[in-house]
């Protein structure tokens, strides 16, 4: 069973890396409930 | 046909104060942090400016060191002193806190900037000095007023400080009582834009040497706004620029695109150069105080000096093809569509391979691909990572997943065909586009056939829409062929070959009657 199955998830993507949406995505398919989701540029 | 690249123009402004002064890692933590350590030591890790000039990745932005030059120095560069410590380049130029100062009070046409009457003496005459500078600007220069007013007009009039070595030495007036989009604060931030996109312009025109009103269109692709509470970013930035630069037969207009706004700006240029709606177009972008000592938190807890403390600017110049400089290529541009998606194997794929499939060339086959070029020891320090790298591997890795490449030779495409990275951290500037100086130069030296400019924006800043955004255009080397809008074309030539012929024929046949 994954880690995040039931497990409220904060995301925080990096815009030249992994965007949120995307992490938003595995998480949720992994079962949990994605509760903020945001890309970030940190340049 | 397609247009080409004439010239660039890359400044930098070194600006300590202003770092401290307006840079929103420094104000914000003096609103909800004011007794900080970090702003108590921040004073103590402000470069001279002597150490600016001393300071690898400046002197390869401004055109005296080289990318690849660069790329031999061990990282990180911030305790390497370079041997070049000019602040004039061929690119551009360096310019002193105080001289910057001044041009901001020349480029203010609304009695805005206030700077003390000593302050103006003691300094103009650098100002004057300076070989881009001529007298039409120095002509703006207005005497000064008393201390005594300054310090009124902050204390009353909500006017924003402008400080030299310390010392309060001006100020800027809000443009309004009441409008939020006039206020000192965004006053100050528009007319710092305005003043290094206009020193991007006179440094083109000192480079390209181009008479100023062949220049017949500017777009300005920075990130600042301007306009009253009607019209927030309204604009027009470009014409306001070329009106100080003196590029009177100019008109222009504005790009926005966050970082990816300058890549977008060049495409623009050469497709209106292309379409013969105009001749010669200038883009240009200002630098941003905002992002001044962004930052800093991390390179004052790492005992490093504040590193962002350059106000960048610049400026492109795209004019018909005339045979010899590098051409735009508009057949090569990769698009991140609305549909794309964000993931990082689709945004590279729709910016670096599909342009390429299109056009029946491999990834090898680019010379060097030019991503944001941000330089990697304010990132790195920053936890940031070292972005144009992670570009290239993220390229390369697409490329051997498409069988372009072999796994084994990952590790050399990524320094066989990328640049490091040595733009400051200004947002639009590193954008690809601090590379095209260099690669101009070595395109007309015969040493490289094509470099992609590759342009990233992070349209979710704005929170109208999560969308990134994407754009990439090939500059190639050029074929010499020459437009016949960049001169007497061929069919001009055989027509004045004929007329001759036959004028000295019937002059025979004169003779002979």
């Amino acid at each position: 069973m994954s880690i995040l199955a039931g497990k409220k998830c904060v995301v925080i993507g990096d815009r030249d890396g992994i965007p949120g949406e995307a992490i938003s995505a595995c998480a949720a398919s992994a079962g949990a409930e994605v509760i903020f989701s945001s890309t970030e540029c940190f340049v | 046909m397609n247009s080409v690249i004439k010239g660039v123009g890359y400044v930098l402004a070194h600006t300590p104060d202003m770092v401290i002064e307006n840079g929103t890692t420094q104000t914000t933590e003096r609103i909800v942090n004011p007794e900080s350590e970090y702003l108590k030591e921040l004073p103590n890790h402000l470069r001279s400016f002597d150490e600016a000039l001393a300071y690898w990745p400046n002197q390869v932005y401004i055109g005296n060191k080289t990318p690849m030059e660069l790329a031999e120095i061990e990282q990180p560069w911030y305790d390497k002193a370079c041997d070049e410590t000019s602040r004039y380049g061929a690119y551009g130029q360096m310019m002193p806190e105080d001289e910057f100062i001044l041009l901001m009070q020349a480029c203010d046409v609304f009695d805005l900037v206030k700077l003390e009457r000593g302050f103006v003496s003691a300094h103009k005459d650098a100002l004057a000095q300076n070989p881009v500078i001529d007298e039409s600007i120095m002509a703006r220069i207005v005497e000064g007023v008393d201390a005594s007013e300054i310090e009124q007009l902050i204390a009353d009039d909500h006017a924003e400080r402008i400080c030299f070595g310390g010392e309060l030495v001006g100020c800027v007036k809000p443009a309004h009582d009441i409008d939020v989009n006039l206020s000192a604060e965004i006053m100050l931030e528009n007319i710092v834009e305005k003043a290094s996109s206009v020193l991007s312009l006179l440094s083109l025109v000192h480079n390209t040497g181009i008479a100023k009103d062949e220049i017949e269109y500017v777009i300005d692709c920075s990130e600042e706004a301007c306009g009253d509470m009607n019209q927030r970013g309204g604009g027009n930035f470009a014409k306001a620029a070329a009106e100080i630069a003196g590029l009177t037969a100019a008109t222009g207009s504005d790009v926005r695109g966050f970082c990816a706004a300058p890549t977008h700006a060049l495409v623009e240029a050469a497709a209106l150069v292309a379409s013969g709606a105009y001749k010669t177009v200038a883009v240009t972008a200002g630098g941003c105080t905002a992002k001044l000592g962004m930052n800093g938190k991390d390179h004052v807890k790492k005992g490093l000096p504040i590193l962002e403390d350059m106000v960048a600017g610049l400026a492109v110049l795209v004019t018909v093809n005339d045979g010899v400089n590098p051409e735009i290529d508009l057949s090569v541009l990769g698009r991140h569509t609305v549909g794309t998606g964000s993931a990082p194997q689709v945004v590279i794929g729709s910016l670096v391979y599909d342009p390429l499939e299109r056009a029946g060339l491999k990834v090898t086959d680019v010379d060097y691909f030019s991503p944001e070029l941000q330089n990697p020891d304010i990132t790195k320090f920053a936890g940031a990572g070292d972005v144009p790298a992670s570009n290239y591997k993220m390229i390369g890795a697409l490329g051997v997943k498409r069988g372009e490449l072999e796994r084994t030779q990952l590790a050399d495409f990524v320094s066989q065909h990328g640049f490091v990275g040595w733009a400051p951290t200004q947002g639009h500037i590193p954008s690809g586009v601090p590379s095209i100086g260099y690669a101009r130069d070595a395109m007309l030296a015969g040493d490289m056939e094509r470099v992609m400019i590759i342009g990233k924006g992070s349209l979710f800043l704005g929170r109208m829409t999560n969308l990134f955004d994407g754009v990439s255009v090939l500059i190639k080397r050029n074929e010499g062929v020459q437009d016949e809008a960049a001169g007497v074309s061929e069919t001009e030539v055989k027509s004045m070959i004929a007329k001759a012929m036959r004028e000295f024929a019937a002059t025979l046949i004169e003779q002979a009657e």
